[in-house]
């Protein structure tokens, strides 16, 4: 009982960490379909993020505070500029923008290098953050609830935002039918840059939370990217509710396997679990109608 | 919406409004070019304030395309001068924002978003970002005044995308209204429609055009017998005749490469 508690948790805490990872893509790849492989590197520059402020507010408490936004925005910056430099050229050439953003990511993890060096650099948690609670005898890691946390107000607040201003309404009118949008005198620009912006903020602050969890390196952001990428596909493209059940799936899985096979096993079998399933479901769990993706 | 009149049918010529300054939309040598092929090749059109002017053709004929063009959807040459304003080469919302509004052959909404969100952003394209994270509780003058306009109060809290086909047409239109369109480019808006919705989508034009500048693409000769003010009749990315319905079907070129051809067309 314990140990199944203690495993699920597990994967719910991986999940909560995967859904950081592709709440952010499944706006820019999902609700704009820009393949941006950089995702991972706006994460990685968050996690630096906190690190720096934590140089900066000694207390680790109020620097992991002071992180979330400050990872938000630099995620968000660093996603503007590359939106405005080069993803705008290319919306129409996926192909190229896969290639392009893949460049990015690896200037990106070399001026990580560069200004930190490549040993990887440790965020402290907070004292508040550190030890277990138990639940039903089994021992969770407060870090670990935190990001679960983290990750589900991240989600509450997007779905928020989509849903529930004008502001995620225009958002969504741009995705559901762009010429119309543009006809209506919505400005796709604008929302394309704000969408991205957002997007890109929330890798920021998914990057700020496994801070807490593990070191952070320069190539941090390649651990998740692909996982990242998976959870959006398979959750179906442009829809946040698959992104979270996928997330949760996926993480839920991946710990099952891993604790009764071995950990690269494990990635195995989760991995052939997933192609057998868009095999038969290519649409992922849920599927959007638009017009701009097929 | 100001007061509407029903428009004088059977006129001569092209009219629009007599009295005062009317608005107006002056298309002048517009050229579309896809890969060499020229599907809109020098056309002239001058639409007046108060007129209804159908645009009619045989399939192919460039239609569409010269409401794309005006809108800024394709890019064109030549000139398109909304009164006093030359408009093309600028952005799609700009355009759309200088009041200049169209719809879309297979209507166009946003299926997901109720039709009440769909007038909403119509009407509220211009808003920044700040302005937009406030929910808003009541409902604009505006967009309650189109909702009535287009017979659709009782819809307003429906998703767009189970509405009755003829009902999107007419929420687009509504959308155009909320916009402040005073160019309304109308692509096929009554394809597809029973005879009821026919006759009621007539009628809500003419209310409509007797303020605008209203340009109709149409296939249903009966409709535009019995609706258009003005016809242009383009063929081959030209226009090959003006003028009234009659004058217009009785032209021998526009017989020769539309009416006489396959008679009434059908679609």
């Amino acid at each position: 009982m314990e140990l199944l508690i203690g495993q699920m948790f597990a994967g719910l805490s991986l999940g909560s960490v995967l859904l950081l990872a592709a709440l952010g893509l499944s706006l820019t790849f999902g609700q704009m379909g820009v393949i941006n492989m950089a995702h991972g590197e706006f994460m990685m520059a968050g996690a630096y993020t906190a690190f720096v402020v934590q140089q900066v507010i000694s207390d680790a408490g109020a620097s992991l505070l002071v992180s979330i936004p400050a990872g938000f925005l630099v995620g968000g910056v660093l996603g503007l500029v590359l939106e405005a430099v080069l993803l705008r050229r290319m919306y129409h050439r996926p192909l190229d923008t896969l290639l392009v953003t893949f460049g990015v990511a690896l200037i990106l993890q070399q001026a990580a290098r560069d200004i930190f060096g490549a040993p990887s650099v440790d965020v402290r948690a907070p004292v508040w953050l550190q030890g277990n609670i138990e639940l039903l005898g089994a021992p969770i890691p407060l870090t670990r609830l935190f990001i679960l946390g983290l990750a589900l107000v991240c989600l509450a607040g997007l779905v928020l935002l989509l849903k529930a201003t004008p502001l995620g309404r225009r958002i969504r009118a741009v995705v559901l039918n762009r010429d119309l949008a543009e006809t209506s005198g919505v400005s796709t620009r604008r929302s394309d840059q704000l969408t991205f912006f957002i997007g890109s903020g929330l890798a920021g602050v998914a990057g700020v939370a496994v801070t807490l969890i593990g070191s952070t390196s320069p190539y941090l952001g390649t651990n998740y990217i692909v996982d990242a990428f998976l959870v959006v596909v398979a959750g179906g493209i442009g829809q946040i509710k698959g992104a979270v059940i996928a997330a949760f799936a996926l993480g839920v899985l991946q710990s099952v396997f891993e604790y009764s096979t071995t950990a690269s096993i494990g990635k195995v079998l989760l991995l052939i679990v997933i192609v057998v399933f868009l095999q038969l479901r290519p649409q992922g769990i849920f599927s959007l109608k638009t017009r701009s993706l097929a | 919406m100001s007061t509407p009149t029903l428009l004088p049918e059977g006129e001569p010529q092209a009219g629009g409004l007599r009295r005062g300054r009317p608005k107006y939309l002056e298309v002048r040598d517009l050229s579309v070019s896809f890969d060499g092929f020229r599907a809109v090749d020098g056309v002239n059109l001058d639409v007046i304030q108060g007129d209804l002017r159908f645009l009619i053709g045989p399939n192919g004929a460039g239609k569409t395309t010269v409401i794309d063009a005006i809108t800024g959807l394709v890019p064109a040459t030549g000139s398109v001068n909304h009164t006093g304003t030359e408009i093309l080469g600028r952005k799609v919302h700009q355009i759309a924002r200088l009041g200049v509004g169209r719809t879309f052959q297979t209507a166009s909404v946003f299926e997901n978003l109720s039709v009440l969100q769909n007038l909403d952003i119509a009407a509220g394209s211009g808003r920044g970002p700040l302005q937009m994270l406030r929910r808003r509780k009541s409902i604009e003058p505006a967009v309650e005044e189109a909702l009535e306009i287009i017979g659709l109060e009782g819809a307003a809290g429906k998703q767009a995308g189970i509405l009755a086909h003829g009902q999107k047409q007419w929420l687009e239109i509504g959308m155009l209204l909320v916009q402040n369109s005073d160019v309304l480019l109308l692509d096929e808006p009554i394809a597809g429609m029973s005879q009821d919705e026919r006759e009621e989508t007539g009628a809500l034009l003419r209310r409509i055009a007797a303020s605008r500048i209203t340009l109709v693409i149409e296939h249903d000769m009966d409709f535009v017998r019995e609706f258009a003010t003005s016809v242009s009749v383009l063929a081959a990315g030209k226009v090959l005749s003006e003028g009234s319905v009659a004058q217009v079907q009785a032209d021998p070129k526009v017989q020769e490469v539309y009416l006489g051809t396959s008679g009434t067309e059908g679609h």
